[in-house]
């Protein structure tokens, strides 16, 4: 047994792609048999690799999810930002530059509306909860953007531990929810073209949700959500310590 | 070659990924700002550029098309690493930060879109 073990460490990435193509082929199958084709096999797959990671969580008490399974370690390696990024590139091979040079303003557009919206939201809530410095409210704020801009944020401002925690929890939670969300949603806010995708990208921020979400509801678009997406947290980062920090700072 | 086509997708992500690196260190922020995006451009114009001189094989586009394919997978296996379990124990206020403003970003995109579609047509 100990020599299985030992193999599966030594050779994590391999074991990620058989665990990754287990897990798709029944997201799959769940999606072709059980759910008539209404959910796209991808979007349960995503959502069975949360679910995963849920319980991987509660054995271990770890932070990976099912990398902190030794065997399962290269897990993280295959799903770490690397790859992540490096398999988002390659996706731009099919976008077109007439669209995005098009869809440009809009996208810079949303990606200022879309930080600011995040931020007084998360702020709302924090304020809600019976925070009262500026300090913890726009860290928690920052959370609600990405889950970077709230550590990045919070570590600048010298919020509290406790609050970056709740920060980063918050964007984790943002993260996930537009994962599970987008292919519901998709239809109703008319996300189905180069120029919603972008603006979606630029409002959403959170890359990870972002690329999930798209990848989900229609693996076309995730070249054009992605690329707005991936400056929203710089935007975040330079945006919510300073301007959004100072304007609160004045209201309370 | 197979190897040219994975060869060139990562040369776009690292020169994108650099500038991303170096764009962050010059307006002083801790992350790096839009890194994919720039590797995504770069991508986008080089391949234009080759395609356009026939110096971009079918073999090697093999390489980059591999990777768009296993968008989906990597994406799985970043939901199975994921922290889970804090995001839904860590309380009511995150789950309520974390949820509330994507609904509303999510009302802004049709709105958003409207306005920028007029200004397309010009």
């Amino acid at each position: 047994m100990e020599i299985v073990f030992n193999f599966f460490e030594k050779n994590g990435l391999i074991v990620a792609f058989v665990a990754v193509g287990a897990i798709s082929y029944l997201g799959f199958l769940i999606s072709k048999h059980v759910l008539n084709n209404k959910i796209p096999g991808a979007a349960v797959s995503i959502l069975l690799g949360l679910i995963v990671a849920y319980f991987s969580g509660l054995y271990t008490g770890g932070s990976k999810g099912i990398a902190d399974i030794s065997i399962f370690s290269g897990m993280s390696l295959l799903g770490g930002s690397m790859f992540r990024d490096f398999a988002i590139v390659s996706t731009a091979m099919g976008a077109s530059f007439m669209l995005i040079r098009q869809t440009g303003l809009a996208g810079a557009i949303s990606l200022v509306l879309g930080t600011t919206v995040s931020f007084v939201g998360g702020a709302i809530v924090a304020v809600f909860f019976g925070y009262d410095d500026a300090k913890s409210i726009a860290t928690i704020g920052a959370g609600a953007c990405t889950f970077i801009v709230g550590p990045v944020t919070g570590a600048a401002l010298q919020a509290s531990s406790e609050v970056i925690a709740l920060s980063i929890a918050t964007g984790v939670v943002k993260s996930i929810f537009v994962t599970i969300s987008t292919p519901f949603i998709a239809p109703y806010i008319g996300l189905n073209n180069a120029h919603s995708a972008m603006i979606y990208g630029g409002m959403m921020s959170t890359t990870s949700g972002v690329s999930a979400g798209l990848a989900a509801t229609d693996t076309k678009l995730v070249p054009y959500g992605a690329l707005t997406a991936t400056f929203a947290t710089g935007m975040g980062c330079l945006l919510c310590p300073s301007v959004f920090y100072l304007i609160l700072e004045k209201i309370l | 070659m197979v190897i040219y086509g994975v060869s060139f997708l990562g040369a776009c992500y690292i020169l994108g990924q650099l500038l991303g690196e170096f764009l962050a260190k010059w307006i002083g922020v801790k992350a790096n700002v839009g890194g994919v995006g720039f590797a995504m451009l770069f991508l986008i114009l080089a391949h234009d550029y080759f395609n356009k001189r026939n110096l971009f094989s079918a073999e090697a586009e093999k390489g980059i098309l591999f990777w768009s394919q296993m968008y989906i997978p990597v994406i799985v296996a970043m939901s199975a690493t994921q922290n889970v379990v804090v995001a839904l124990d860590s309380g009511l206020l995150a789950i309520i930060a974390g949820i509330i403003p994507v609904f509303m970003c999510f009302a802004c995109i049709p709105l958003l879109v409207k306005l920028t579609k007029s200004s397309l047509i010009d």
